[in-house]
């Protein structure tokens, strides 16, 4: 594959990936959630997150040219294969703890898709655009419980703080640019992600800021999850979950 | 139990032009969540262009133990239905 397809290819798992993963944790919600309401919109928030992994991958298989689909993307390979962010392969945690990482994630989807639905590879704009009327609909639904547990009781509150104070180390990784990035800003496919930490920190300030909140001072952000270099002990768990049937039926269809 | 968020009914309009109907009922804190749920749990498969919410016990409501005088004496009142006029083809459903 020519070098600069390896970019967009690698971009692209990068997109596809976190929504897989954050589809997948969301999933496991299904079932479990402290109200019927809550279980049903959390479960829509979840296939709306694998609908947009089916196109993301399916353009990744394309343009790697190797034959394969999104779902061999998402079911057959390993876990130093995956590109997304550490913050999606976090556990559940509490249900707090679930919509906070669904807000921080949301906002920052939602920003990076209105920037890739002006992208100069017509293929992305038009799934940034599909996307973009879905996360909508998230960011709103997330942010606004984030401000009515933030700004709760007592104990919400408390659960609410805590869950960002473990959550914001995971939000720069976000931002990091590297090479790929730089190749990506160069063809005018998609923004440098350092330029969109400005609109995120003014969304997310201010949602957080309503519900009360205080964003921790440390900058300190991991790393490791988008590169591939170092993912965090939970995705491997998640995969044994998410791609056990594909592994131990190979080819298994309905 | 006394945690439970309040009831709401929701009335969905399905296509411009018809009116809304109920469509069923939900929990929620506060009317804007109760619109987020709405949407949720009764128009994830195309079914509404608009959605109304209101608190259950804000409808007044005729008790079913009524019937008998409320309904009953329009039964024997067979003039007051419009079944007597040819209506024409081109008015269309009434």
């Amino acid at each position: 594959m020519p070098k600069q397809d390896e970019a967009l290819f690698q971009f692209l798992l990068r997109m596809g990936d976190n929504t897989l993963v954050l589809g997948h944790r969301v999933s496991e919600w299904c079932g479990h959630s402290p109200v019927l309401e809550e279980d049903i919109a959390l479960a829509n928030t979840a296939l709306d997150l694998i609908g947009q992994t089916q196109f993301w991958l399916g353009l990744a298989g394309e343009v790697e040219g190797k034959e394969r689909s999104a779902d061999d993307l998402a079911f057959l390979r390993d876990v130093w294969d995956f590109r997304s962010i550490l913050l999606v392969e976090l556990p559940n945690g509490d249900f707090g703890q679930t919509l906070m990482r669904q807000f921080l994630f949301d906002a920052w989807q939602s920003i990076m898709l209105g920037r890739l639905m002006s992208s100069s590879e017509k293929r992305i704009a038009d799934i940034a655009e599909k996307a973009s009327k879905e996360v909508a609909y998230h960011v709103e639904r997330s942010a606004g419980t984030v401000v009515g547990l933030g700004d709760g009781t007592e104990e919400s509150h408390q659960r609410m703080q805590a869950a960002l104070e473990y959550l914001w180390p995971y939000v720069g990784e976000m931002f990091m640019s590297d090479e790929i990035d730089a190749e990506m800003v160069k063809r005018g496919i998609a923004p440098d992600p350092t330029s969109l930490r400005e609109e995120y920190d003014a969304l997310v300030g201010r949602v957080l800021r309503e519900a009360t909140l205080t964003i921790p001072d440390d900058p300190f952000a991991h790393k490791g999850g988008k590169t591939g270099k170092q993912h965090s002990e939970h995705l491997g768990h998640i995969l044994t979950q998410m791609q056990w049937l594909q592994r131990a039926y190979p080819g298994a269809n309905w | 139990m006394k945690n439970e968020w309040p009831l709401w009914e929701v009335f969905i309009r399905g296509k411009h032009g018809t009116s809304h109907r109920h469509f069923g009922s939900l929990h929620a804190p506060d009317a804007e969540m109760a619109l987020k749920n709405a949407r949720d749990v009764y128009t994830r498969r195309n079914e509404g262009v608009s959605i109304w919410v209101v608190e259950a016990e804000n409808i007044s409501a005729s008790s079913p133990s009524d019937k008998g005088p409320l309904y009953e004496p329009s039964n024997a009142k067979v003039y007051r239905h419009p079944s007597f006029f040819d209506i024409p083809d081109d008015v269309g459903a009434m």
